[in-house]
């Protein structure tokens, strides 16, 4: 069994969302295979954790891959792709996924499972992944709020394309409103990027 | 823009004259219901709704533009689409250059909604009008001669507030705020955009966010946490300290001035366009009272340092107040 926490989402709360969290994988290339045969057992969005910044990082996209769905607006096959397409700041779902998604060589995995029907349940969720992802499930906090834990801030900002205030010598953003603002980085980061994938592809 | 334009964009200014429903009143876009929203503004373009988004302990702000029946649908969901999109493009370029303006969280074009960031505090506005409220009382209590009180108004708010006990705070907090709009202001402007609609409803004043609450209650949970807790019927915090501590906050002037509504925003380097924004602003400060007009010399002040254009600006704000004026006297 592994530990899977189980959200809902303002505003969507007859569909919970199943997150889990992987470390010392050693079976990356098989969940990737079975993603890529489209084997409906492992319809899940399998992320690489070091480009999930926070829980709101995560959440933003699943909310806007859930609601295309529903709404018959997705862009991609599956709810899961969508999930994955979604984080990407542009259109093209290669990228994305090589982005987002997890290589053969991954060991360390976020695996998001839309409960878009009563079948899928906590319980199943956590049995299944239990029994076929090879690695230690590690708990993501109540709020899921441990899925930003290792991100690697500068892939993020590299593929979003976001500038780096120390950078520039923090001259942006901190000195508006003069005295001295902490900018809490991680927070500004995220603040743009829900932005980003709001708007992207309109 | 034309001065037409700045002329009704003056005019919304002005109080509401009913009080806002607190319940919603349009059909609301999916997945929202009327369930965990809290109506905060009906304008004539977009209904402004209080909720929560991505996490229960995030509250946000739902703009929503309900089609308009009388407009052709098509052209309708276009319209709608373009200025939506448009206020959502125009905030994250804003937030990516480091303005403070409300992150954009979500969206949908197509179903004419956006949902925003909140912030916490309370407008520029309601900021002026407690200080003007607070001056009424005193002039009321103690001057019965309208002549005198007018008087006294000519010679400056500031004077008058200065001979309140917390004076020099009150007119560095006042003085304080004044800066950061002038270089938010300045900022925006130079960064290529102008906002459209520049009113003291469209600035807010930013609360320090928290990061301890004073007396009991779950440790490290900020206020609005606390509020959101007692909102969704968990363990009731400690009531009484977190109401003083409100009521204290109610009144202060700390804090970061954050710009909203950009609903009519336009992305422009145009001196006319800049100094209009300039102008519709004054004209909101001197709405609220006469004497506010000084406080606004100093948002002119700091405007004018803020940017290597700015002072060619604030020349034409004067051409732009002439023919302000002329177009009243015709009207
Ligand atoms: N991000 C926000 N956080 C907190 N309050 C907000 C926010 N956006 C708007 N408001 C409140 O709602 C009011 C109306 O919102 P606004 O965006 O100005 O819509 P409108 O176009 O109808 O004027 C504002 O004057 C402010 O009091
Ligand atoms: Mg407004």
């Amino acid at each position: 069994m592994a530990t899977v926490r189980t959200i809902t989402l303002p505003h969507y709360p007859s569909y919970p969302i199943h997150i889990c969290m992987f470390r010392d994988v050693t079976n990356a290339a098989f969940l990737r295979s079975q993603l890529l045969e489209a084997n409906p057992d492992f319809d899940y969005a399998f992320l690489d954790p070091s480009m999930i910044l926070s829980p709101s990082h995560l959440l933003g996209g699943t909310f806007l891959a859930l609601h295309a769905s529903l709404l018959s607006r997705a862009k991609t096959r599956t709810p899961h792709s969508e999930l994955v397409f979604r984080l990407h700041p542009n259109n093209n779902i290669g990228e994305a996924y090589r982005k987002f998604g997890i290589s053969d060589s991954s060991t360390a995995i976020i695996a998001v499972k839309l409960g878009l029907g009563p079948e899928v349940t906590n319980e199943r969720v956590s049995q299944h992944l239990g029994e076929h992802v090879q690695g230690e499930s590690v708990n993501v906090g109540e709020e899921a709020e441990r899925v930003g834990d290792w991100c690697d801030v500068g892939k993020v900002r590299k593929v979003y394309k976001l500038e780096n205030p120390k950078k520039k010598g923090g001259k942006k953003g901190a000195q508006i409103n003069g005295v001295g603002k902490e900018v809490d980085e991680r927070r500004e980061m995220e603040s743009v990027i829900l932005g980003m994938i709001t708007l992207k592809g309109s | 823009m034309s001065t037409t334009n700045m002329a009704s964009t003056a005019s919304d200014a002005q109080p509401p004259t009913t009080p806002p429903p607190t319940q919603p009143l349009h059909a609301l876009p999916q997945p929202f219901t009327t369930s965990n929203l809290e109506v905060l503004t009906q304008g004539a373009e977009a209904l402004v709704y209080k909720t929560t988004f991505l996490t229960p302990s995030t509250p946000c702000v739902l703009k929503y533009r309900p089609p308009k029946l009388y407009r052709h649908p098509i052209l309708d969901k276009r319209l709608t689409k373009a200025r939506l999109l448009a206020e959502a493009r125009v905030l994250v370029k804003c937030r990516r250059e480091g303005l403070s303006v409300p992150a954009v969280l979500g969206g949908d074009w197509e179903s004419g909604w956006l949902v925003l960031e909140w912030i916490g505090g309370r407008t520029v506005r309601a900021v002026l009008d407690e200080w003007v409220h607070k001056f009424g009382l005193r002039a009321r209590d103690g001057k019965t001669s309208e002549e005198e009180v007018k008087r006294e108004l000519d010679e400056g708010l500031m004077e008058v507030v200065a001979e309140e006990k917390e004076s020099q705070e009150a007119r560095e907090g006042l003085m304080r705020l004044m800066q950061m709009v002038g270089r938010a202001v300045g900022k925006l402007h130079e960064i290529g955009v102008c906002h459209g609609d520049l009113t003291t409803s469209n600035l807010m004043l930013r609360t320090p966010e928290r990061k301890e609450v004073v007396g009991r209650g779950p440790p490290r949970m900020t206020v609005s946490a606390q509020r959101e807790a007692a909102m969704s019927g968990q363990d009731p915090p400690e009531v009484i300290p977190v109401q003083q501590e409100e009521t204290k906050e109610t009144n202060s002037l700390e804090g970061d001035v954050v710009m909203i509504d950009f609903g009519l925003a336009t992305q422009t380097i145009h001196e006319e366009d800049r100094a209009v924004d300039l102008y519709v602003l004054e004209r909101a400060f001197t709405a609220t009272h006469p004497a506010a007009e000084h406080l606004f010399q100093e948002v002119l002040r700091c405007y004018g340092e803020s940017f290597k254009g700015a002072k060619t600006v604030l020349k034409r704000l004067a051409d732009v107040r002439l023919r302000g004026r002329k177009r009243t006297m015709i009207g």
